[in-house]
């Protein structure tokens, strides 16, 4: 109920850009080289949705992105959970993670070209990498976060490990796991823009590069407004189960 | 109905060893039949809590033996119920969810348990609400249930109510003496309030701190239902401050 009547409220700020933008190109204040107007890149969309080109891109794009998150995502959550439940494990395997999460990605690029050529393989696995880390520290952080009194009712009623690992600890965890979920789906796709810009011949990164080399402006906004464009759809999907698996949380909502 | 309990402790002892021993509980003897509802009362720092940790098995740093129905106690289990001062509730599992708590509400015999369990701590209607909807009372009716649902032969209640109001608390007092007498679980309660040991038990046992030992054992024989203004009520209550004031060997002073 509530979502249907404010949702307008987070459109009033890039609808009086776009407005004004356009106005902008309208009186000649915009160089079109650099600014094309609004419509003119609705115009450049419309016909590359026609063509089938950016279909193609997309498409292309979501399952770098899906294969790299997935592999990296799932990863992550279950060397959280370890090492989250298991302070042996934390000790031998939380300080290499550490140490690598510092380490630029931008700075290993070269070396998955390398070793893995610019094949999918490289690209995936980059996107992998990307996606680790965020869901890895919070599923950790959330294992870590679970009420210690819950384990001594845990404790009386004879839970079995199985029954504390799902009544227990990944319901308690969960706020921390769905937050590194929507943060690994960002770098996801962040890393898929990097993986795509260093060297690629199809996906919307591709599209961005290639259009940029022909200056077909409208078609480097159309490759922008499309990362954007995903890239909160899947947030918002995360943010519609954080809803629907979260009822229970008592917090301040502000 | 459910299994009672019959429950002893022999010469349990507990003591810090720091810069020197400090003796937590010294040589404690209890002896509780089947069936009986028996309060420990005593000022902060006698023990009372930790007594009450150790015959649950909760905390197993001790000496001496606990033996519930001639059984030596190891580890927590499910037939000794224990309900914490908070009511300690999942709170992502609605009311239904918590008293199942590991058990599936798919099958038909856990559903039933559950419903009577519902029915008994008075919270029909309540089935699917979440615990941040319920008042302290109601979620501590709610642990209550998750407990009794178990059918535990003793129930441990670790200062229950001491997070109500007057009120709500006298209320769950009577809704405890309720389900005792429907089910005749033996109860062993823990509590820093005079009414709340006389209103309850038949067995009130007054403790001492420092060490922490047992000052005296007070036969409850009031009738049931009890009231809080009768003259046997008001002399009782009398008799065990009386004796929770009296200077201990270590002349440790008691206060409210």
């Amino acid at each position: 109920m509530k979502i249907s009547k404010k949702w307008w409220k987070g459109a009033v700020i890039p609808v009086t850009i776009l407005l004004l933008w356009q106005c902008a190109s309208y009186t000649g204040a915009a160089d079109p080289k650099l600014f094309p107007a609004p419509s003119s890149i609705f115009g450049d969309f419309y016909s590359m949705l026609l063509s089938g080109e950016l279909y193609y891109h997309i498409r292309i794009s979501i399952v770098r992105a899906a294969l790299g998150f997935l592999l990296g995502g799932i990863l992550g959550l279950l060397i959280g959970l370890l090492v989250g439940m298991y302070v042996k494990v934390e000790e031998f395997v939380d300080p290499t993670v550490q140490m690598l999460r510092t380490v630029p990605l931008l700075a290993i690029t070269p070396l998955f070209i390398l070793w893995f050529g610019f094949g999918e393989l490289s690209k995936v696995l980059l996107i992998a990498m990307g996606a680790f880390f965020p869901l890895y520290l919070n599923t950790f952080l959330g294992v870590r976060n679970v009420d210690k009194k819950l384990y001594d009712v845990a404790r009386v009623l004879e839970f079995s490990r199985f029954k504390q690992i799902t009544k227990l600890m990944l319901p308690g965890a969960l706020p921390n796991i769905l937050l590194g979920l929507r943060l690994s789906l960002s770098v996801a796709w962040l890393c898929l823009v990097v993986a795509e810009l260093m060297g690629a011949d199809s996906g919307v990164g591709f599209l961005i590069q290639d259009a940029r080399s022909y200056v077909r402006t409208g078609a480097v906004f159309v490759g922008i407004f499309i990362f954007a464009a995903v890239g909160k759809l899947a947030d918002s999907v995360v943010r519609l189960l954080e809803r629907k698996w979260l009822r229970w949380q008592d917090n301040y909502r502000g | 109905m459910s299994a009672t309990g019959k429950l002893e402790l022999l010469s349990v002892n507990k003591s810090f060893v720091g810069t020197e021993t400090n003796h937590v509980l010294a040589d404690i003897d209890l002896n509780i039949s089947p069936g009986q509802f028996v309060t420990i009362i005593g000022p902060s720092g006698c023990g009372k809590s930790t007594l009450l940790k150790i015959v649950a098995g909760l905390d197993q740093d001790y000496t001496g033996s606990v033996l519930i129905n001639d059984l030596e106690v190891s580890d927590p289990s499910r037939d000794k119920g224990f309900i914490f001062q908070e009511h300690r509730l999942f709170p992502w599992l609605t009311v239904e969810q918590n008293i199942a708590a590991d058990l599936s509400l798919r099958s038909s015999e856990v559903r039933q348990k559950v419903d009577e369990m519902i029915a008994l701590v008075r919270l029909n209607g309540y089935e699917k609400a979440y615990p941040k909807q319920l008042s302290g009372g109601m979620s501590q009716r709610v642990a209550i249930a998750r407990a009794l649902m178990r059918s535990p032969q003793v129930l441990f209640l670790d200062e229950p109510f001491g997070a109500l109001d007057a009120f709500t608390r006298s209320h769950m007092q009577e809704a405890l003496l309720d389900i005792w007498r429907t089910n005749r679980t033996t109860m062993l309660l823990v509590t820093h309030d005079l009414d709340e040991a006389v209103f309850l038990s038949e067995k009130i046992i007054v403790m001492d701190a420092r060490p922490g030992r047992v000052k005296r054992t007070i036969v409850n024989d009031l009738p049931y239902p009890r009231t809080r203004y009768g003259s046997g009520f008001q002399e009782l209550r009398s008799h065990v401050l009386r004796v929770l004031e009296q200077p201990g060997e270590t002349d440790e002073s008691w206060t409210i």
